[in-house]
């Protein structure tokens, strides 16, 4: 593995030692010293075209436990907000030196674009693009379930997990897709017709319409974050329609099998998609998942940066 | 391809290893046991089985994966992780003895070292090896070998243990012809 770009690149083994190692980073996190040279010299850029809190915080702060140096970049205050490209923004970072791109940005496609130009020398994270992918978020999400609901090891056979509410504007939606289905869970989209992608029939999903007849079936239900930034039209009637037909609470929560949890990438619209009383409830991982991001992305950068360069990118024991 | 050390030899050694440890340490008490994966685990297991046969109570045991302090991570291809198992208690003001198949560079045992650091403050740190095979590249020394075994650097020593080998032998191989 060179470049992480989307979920759907992976193989069942590459998405396996991703989550293996994770658990290892996820060991050391909890110990006195959180810190390990592993990356000692490496310098790691975050490079974002787009406003993110937690993504860029855990991919630096994942950077920094591994002894990377960490660059950060943001469009706002940059000259990217003078017209500068991302080609000659991405050179500019590689006259540098970076070793590591982590780059998000409001193109579909723009990590792919840029792993496959010869504009940086370094691997390419994608963070997010567009409305594309977010492939360290499904694996953050595919991390804690198989915490909770599989003691840490293993895939996700058997387990069937509920994906609700803005499918269309939802990069980490369709990452989610593929891995979850990669490690052998049935993934279930509930959605409005208006906020599922075009092409979704062709996923390697079930589509349902009907919320609370899919609760009681999941091992896991995960919420949605309504993009309204994205939306230039008019994708449902009212907020008040949106939450009482596909919002989470506390009735539809009484639904839940008594192991399922509550899972959301944040950041969240309470009142939404899920009420204050939800967020907050036992069944909640939402913090976990946040934890979890360091370790899977410190887990990525070990992968990809650790090793000598090779051809087949190819592991030994 | 030579056997230097055959089963009995190698089961011979451990025992005696497992009497030099408890001596030096002044019994079992303050001893925690550290093997390094994959064959220095599977010594200390068998180790710590040998003190608990002599002193008739369990010690702890645990494993220390080196990986991530390596120096020579971007000299080669990359390493899979392996789980660190943390002895029941820690190492905190415990006299604990890392346990290696193959002691050849040091290298290996510095980075235990970093990773120990990172686990607590032991009081002190002993080096259990089954063979010395010399060529240090830093100052390091076993407090415990099984056996010296004069080689060159053309040569490769290596250790099957019938936990994953299917057998007990130390194995010395010409690489260079």
């Amino acid at each position: 593995m060179r470049h992480l770009l989307s979920t759907s690149d992976l193989t069942y083994t590459q998405a396996i030692r991703i989550l293996d190692t994770a658990a290892e980073m996820a060991r050391i996190s909890e110990g006195p010293v959180k810190k390990l040279p592993t990356l000692r010299g490496r310098t790691i850029v975050n490079l974002f075209f787009e406003d993110s809190t937690r993504t860029r915080i855990s991919f630096e702060a994942a950077a920094k436990r591994l002894s990377a140096d960490v660059i950060n970049f943001s469009a706002k205050g940059s000259s990217a907000s003078k017209g500068e490209s991302l080609k000659d923004t991405a050179q500019t970072l590689q006259a540098m030196g970076a070793d590591a791109v982590i780059l998000r940005h409001s193109a579909s496609g723009a990590a792919q674009r840029l792993a496959n130009s010869h504009w940086t020398s370094g691997s390419v994270i994608n963070a997010g693009d567009g409305t594309h992918e977010h492939p360290t978020q499904a694996l953050l999400d595919a991390f804690t379930i198989r915490q909770h609901l599989r003691v840490g090891t293993g895939d996700l056979r058997g387990l069937t997990i509920a994906i609700v509410g803005d499918i269309l504007h939802s990069r980490v939606a369709r990452s989610d897709v593929h891995l979850l289905s990669l490690l052998g869970a049935q993934v279930i989209l509930v959605a409005p017709p208006t906020l599922l992608p075009i092409g979704a029939s062709t996923w390697p999903v079930q589509i349902s319409y009907d919320f609370d007849s899919v609760l009681p079936l999941v091992d896991a239900v995960m919420m949605l974050r309504v993009q309204q930034e994205r939306m230039s039209d008019f994708f449902f009637p009212t907020a008040r329609e949106y939450s009482h037909y596909y919002g989470l609470n506390a009735d539809r929560l009484k639904k839940m099998k008594p192991t399922a949890i509550i899972m959301h990438p944040g950041p969240m619209n309470r009142g939404l998609e899920i009420t204050a009383e939800c967020a907050d409830s036992a069944r909640s991982v939402i913090l976990e998942q946040v934890t979890n991001g360091v370790s899977v992305r410190m887990a990525v950068l070990y992968l990809l940066l650790a090793g000598a360069p090779s051809e087949d990118g190819e592991i030994t024991q | 391809m030579s056997v230097a050390l055959p089963a009995v030899d190698i089961a011979r050694a451990l025992t005696r290893i497992a009497h030099e440890i408890l001596e030096r340490n002044g019994g079992p008490d303050s001893i925690v046991l550290m093997g390094i994966p994959t064959r220095g685990a599977f010594l200390a297991s068998r180790l710590a089985a040998l003190i608990a046969g002599i002193e008739g109570r369990e010690i702890p045991v645990g494993t220390l994966d080196i990986t991530l302090h390596r120096d020579d991570l971007r000299l080669r291809p990359l390493r899979a992780l392996v789980p660190t198992m943390t002895p029941l208690g820690g190492i905190e003001g415990r006299n604990v003895v890392l346990v290696d198949d193959v002691l050849f560079s040091g290298r290996t045992i510095r980075a235990a070292l970093d990773a120990l650091g990172e686990m607590g403050r032991p009081k002190t740190v002993q080096l259990a090896a089954l063979v010395d095979r010399g060529h240090r590249e830093l100052p390091i020394r076993a407090d415990y070998v099984g056996k010296n075994l004069p080689t060159s650097k053309g040569q490769a020593v290596k250790v099957h243990l019938s936990e994953i080998d299917g057998v007990d032998e130390v194995l010395v191989e010409n690489v260079e012809v």
